[in-house]
């Protein structure tokens, strides 16, 4: 392939390559993400590989491995254009089937099709399905219709035009205009104007600047970064360029965590592409502006996602976060004016310049304009990624889009903004979600992280859980947070096996202030916020775990235990069967007892159990009944 | 000479382009605690005892002293209520380390810190990295980094590199606030060359 | 890993020391473990001190100083495992494998790690095996797919 010199050949090869498609040809794109891999989208896709062999269909028929569209929980998804067909759960046996009905007979497959649980209507389109309906996908939605390693595929939807706009059409102090006007905030943290940064390095002295991707996304439980990344690497790409163009800085960086192998492979692979293509390289389309992208894997610490330490590790060297307080826009990597922004952030950037700050800004609230990716997850109906506008509330996300809490449980709280966020209680459900509006509620927006907890999810111990993330993730510099968090780890997982004394909850403050205060970098000063805000909307649960070593949501494995009541035990001797330490005594017609002593809690009898006996319960707080007596175990059933 | 004026504590104080507000206190003579600080190294901001309040523009902000550069007309309180509870906690998260550290102890006097109020570690290093940084920075000798992060971050000496080089310097021990540096030290000695029997 | 591989991996990188770390991800990928011998020779290479070098080595989590068993498993222990029942599996692996996180058993069989978030939320929580995600486990279907591995 030759270089393209201009717009209009980049037009002209767009043309070329639309020319050689026809709209009409049947494409099959099966969803190649992690999620859907998982679940065995790997074996779809060689079935219609080989199943389209079989029918002699090969020269008929395209078949894409395309990036995350966002519904992993019903994986994996196949959609069928031109038609647009969405199915939902498809596995190897049943490609047969969809390629002799849907593909050569335009029949729809109606067992494969989202079903609507209230209603049980069927949606043959995606866009029929409410978990879809309900959003507002502007950056996420090309991500089922591009073959992840084509750059044609993304050529073919106009991709590198807002480059091509940019880079000939607009000067750079254009392009920055425009991205300020947007009022683009970060998508990766802290929520900070990316115009505002741009133009710090845009006029900082040092000549040689630099522009980074922040794809460390270390955020346990979201994964909106790596479904970009995989799914559409070249709109990341083109976000970095024009920001390269717009700060004068020739040299963009893309930080990957390694644990992202795919991610990896496709960034690297659109980068050799867009160089072939001469859209990375230099002079590019013509204009004089060179520009280079290196790779760089994140060898595995979450405090690199943090800018300076980012940019240290970027050098070579530990990742500890520098202490100095200097921007990274004017000082960061080398020393040099470094211009850090979030994956997602920069996927905005083409969109922006393309269809212009006026209309990004119609989207989302005063402060927070545009849409954001969620990752949806926990226990919540349709785990996966939904992107919505600015401004929608929580309830909408949770119950239209999320689809609702599963098994009838009832909502409790959500925790939003990562590891350092908060969690916000049921009351708040009308929140509307936003940068200030997650932030005066006591969590914040973080990188996007969603996580739905009913009432099963004990409040004390998801603050543990995340303290003890941040404490395994502390870099170990400063005093606060390597010595304050590992005291606050060790208070919590006192409290929640029962070992809690009076006391805790203000040592936990003393230390958790010390923290947010005096902490060199953003994981210390924020890593006290889960605490915090759980301990503003749920400080009984603490009070209860300390002072009656109970744990109301029972799940505490230290403060509860599971009892067999006597009167529903049909003695089905499931639960003795299914128990992995034997602690269940009983057998035919007899009543079943748990022998505390040695029972592990796995839980694993209460989920057993039948629904229609329900026998199993978790007790807390209060001492377990004794078992009752051995000759009172037979059950005799009535004869019919 | 002084190249500008900043107020600390109430005191007009002469500062050189390019200082801290750590350096600055301590040539006028204003006393602020220091864990992590050596004049011969690289400003670290590991301990954070030096944090101090301070104005500018209207606003007020808590800073580490030893890294934030002295600006013209800054003004900077060494102690307030806030900041002497931070000392506390970062004190009594110190001594559940080295209780007994000369340097905590006395600080720990001057700010109610009780060295008993968080459960006590095993290891006695406050991670001030003042050897590390010692042996690198000044005497480039490179025998003793840190290992690991976190609440697992530790010393090591590198074996083969300390028996050549420390017996001569040993400089960095007096420089460590605690017993623990040269009880590595002689650990990592008897390992490397085990006195044969 | 012969020393010949090294320098080709260190010469790859064109020697420079900002690639340490990505010199380092290289051998890890390759040999599963950073020998001493490895490091001493890409800190000579690079001439970056050991101290430096030993410090990243064990600083990031991907590195390993000591052999890999045959087996990686890795438990999800992201947010959405956890509320979704992660413990529990980790618990389960612990008991039959009879290691903890961080170890290798003694017949190089396993290799045990906690994970962060493995991008398959949907269906935690999961285990992965040797690159292998099984989803929606439970301590028993956790300990049954264990035995399947030699
Ligand atoms: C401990 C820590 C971890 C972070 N991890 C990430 C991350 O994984 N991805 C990310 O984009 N930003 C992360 N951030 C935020 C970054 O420091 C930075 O604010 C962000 O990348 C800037 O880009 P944005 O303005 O586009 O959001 C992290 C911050 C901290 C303090
Ligand atoms: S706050 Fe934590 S992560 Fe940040 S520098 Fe201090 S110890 Fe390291
Ligand atoms: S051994 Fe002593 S000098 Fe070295 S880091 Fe630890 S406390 Fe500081
Ligand atoms: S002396 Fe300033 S942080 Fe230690």
């Amino acid at each position: 392939m030759s270089q393209i010199n201009s717009p209009a050949e980049l037009d002209a090869f767009r043309k070329g390559i639309l020319a050689k498609r026809d709209p009409e040809t049947p494409c099959i794109s099966i969803c190649a993400g992690a999620g859907c891999i998982a679940s065995g989208a790997d074996e779809v896709i060689a079935a219609f590989e080989a199943e389209i062999g079989a029918q002699g269909l090969a020269a008929n028929v395209v078949t894409k491995g395309t990036g995350c569209p966002g519904f992993c929980e019903r994986g994996p998804i196949v959609v069928i254009y031109p038609e647009e067909i969405c199915y939902l759960g498809v596995t190897a046996e049943d490609v047969p089937e969809i390629i002799t009905e849907t593909i050569k007979e335009k029949r729809v497959v109606d067992r494969l099709l989202f079903e609507d649980p209230a209603t049980g209507e069927k949606a043959v389109h995606e866009s029929d399905i409410p978990f879809y309906r309900n959003q507002e996908r502007n950056v996420i939605c090309n991500n089922i219709k591009i073959d992840s390693k084509s750059i044609d595929d993304y050529l073919a939807l106009d991709g590198y035009s807002a480059l091509a706009k940019a880079l000939t059409g607009m000067t750079d102090e254009e392009v920055l205009e425009e991205v300020k006007k947007s009022n683009l905030r970060g998508r990766g943290g802290a929520g900070f104007p990316a115009g505002i940064k741009w133009e710090g390095s845009r006029n900082a002295a040092e000549k040689t600047k630099y522009v980074i991707v922040n794809a460390d996304e270390g955020d346990p439980g979201a994964f909106m970064d790596r479904a970009l990344l995989e799914g559409n690497p070249h709109s990341i790409l083109e976000g970095l360029i024009i920001g390269g163009y717009a700060i004068g800085a020739h040299e963009g960086y893309i930080y990957v965590r390694q644990e992202y192998p795919l991610a990896v492979e496709n960034i690297t692979l659109a980068i050799e592409q867009a160089g072939a293509y001469g859209l990375i390289g230099k002079n590019i389309l013509g204009s004089g502006f060179d520009f280079k992208v290196i790779v760089h894997q994140g060898a595995g610490a979450f405090v690199c996602g943090e800018s300076t330490a980012l940019m240290t590790a970027l050098e070579g060297r530990v990742g500890e976060p520098r202490p100095k307080y200097v921007r990274s826009n004017i000082k960061g990597l080398w020393n040099r004016p470094s211009v850090l922004n979030n994956v997602e952030t920069w996927a905005n950037v083409p969109l922006i310049i393309n269809k212009g700050a006026d209309w990004f800004t119609q989207i989302g609230t005063e402060g927070s304009k545009g849409t954001k990716i969620f990752s949806l997850v926990g226990k919540i109906n349709n785990t996966g990624l939904v992107e919505v506008p600015m401004g929608i509330s929580l309830k909408d996300i949770i119950f239209k889009i999320g689809g609702g809490i599963p098994n009838g449980k009832a909502f409790k709280a959500v925790q939003t903004g990562g590891p350092s966020g908060g969690c916000i209680p049921a009351d708040q459900l009308d929140l509307e979600v936003g940068f200030d509006e997650l932030t005066r509620a006591g969590s914040m927006m973080g990188s996007g992280g969603m996580i739905v907890m009913d009432e099963d999810t004990c409040m004390v111990d998801v603050a543990r859980y995340f303290i003890n993330f941040l404490t395994d993730e502390s870099c170990g510099k400063c005093v606060p947070c390597r010595e304050g968090l590992r005291q606050m780890h060790k208070i919590l997982t006192d409290i929640t096996e029962g070992n809690g004394k009076e006391g805790d909850i203000e040592r936990l403050e003393q230390l958790a202030e010390a923290a947010r205060e005096a902490s060199l970098c953003a994981l210390g000063k924020s890593a006290p916020n889960p605490f915090f805000s759980t301990l503003r909307y749920f400080r009984d649960e603490y009070e209860a775990h300390i002072r009656e070593k109970r744990c109301p949501a029972l799940s505490c494995k230290e403060l509860i235990a599971y009892y067999i009541d006597p009167d529903k035990c049909r003695a089905c001797m499931i639960c003795a069967r299914k128990c992995p330490v034997n602690a269940i005594e009983g057998g035919k017609k007899t009543i079943h007892v748990v022998d505390q002593e040695k029972c592990t809690r796995c839980g694993t009898c209460f989920e057993v159990c039948p629904a229609r006996f329900n026998a199993v319960t978790k007790i807390s707080g209060q001492p377990v009944p004794a078992p009752i007596p051995v000759k009172e175990r037979t059950i005799s059933r009535k004869s019919k | 000479m002084s190249d500008f004026h900043l107020e600390i504590d109430g005191n007009k104080v002469g500062v050189k382009e390019g200082e801290t507000i750590l350096e600055a206190a301590q040539q006028a003579g204003i006393y602020i605690p220091t864990l992590c600080h050596h004049e011969k190294l690289e400003p670290f901001g590991g301990c954070r005892m030096c944090i101090v309040e301070v104005e500018s523009r209207g606003r007020t902000k808590l800073v580490v002293s030893c890294v934030y550069p002295a600006e013209a007309g800054l003004v900077v309180r060494t102690r307030s209520e806030k900041i002497d509870r931070i000392r506390k906690t970062i004190l009594e998260l110190l001594m559940a380390h080295a209780p007994d550290s000369p340097p905590l102890v006395a600080l720990a006097k001057e700010y109610g810190a009780n060295k008993d109020q968080f459960e006590k570690e095993s290891s006695f290093c406050i991670h001030c990295g003042l050897c590390v940084r010692y042996c690198e920075e000044v005497k480039k000798n490179y025998a003793v980094g840190f290992v690991d992060r976190g609440v697992r971050k530790e010393i090591s000496f590198i074996p083969e590199i300390a028996a050549k080089v420390c017996n001569d310097c040993k400089e960095c021990f007096p420089l460590c606030p605690t017993s623990y540096l040269q009880a590595t030290f002689v650990l990592t000695e008897s390992l490397a060359f085990p006195t044969v029997p | 890993m012969d020393i010949d591989r090294i320098d080709q991996i260190i010469d790859r990188h064109q020697c420079e020391a900002s690639s340490l770390i990505q010199i380092l991800l290289d051998i890890q990928s390759e040999n599963h473990w950073l020998s001493k011998e490895a490091l001493t020779r890409v800190g000579e290479k690079l001439q970056v001190p050991f101290t430096r070098i030993q410090h990243i080595a064990t600083f990031y989590k991907a590195f390993s100083l000591v052999p890999k068993g045959r087996h990686e498993v890795h438990i999800c222990v992201g947010t959405a495992c956890h509320v979704r029942g992660a413990t529990r599996i980790l618990d389960t692996v612990k008991d039959v494998t009879g290691i903890m996180p961080g170890e290798t058993d003694m017949d190089l069989k396993f290799s045990l790690e906690t994970v962060n978030c493995l991008g398959c939320c949907a269906l935690g929580p999961v285990v992965e095996i040797d690159g292998k995600v099984h989803g929606k486990m439970s301590p028993g279907e956790t300990a049954d797919v264990l035995k399947n591995y030699e």
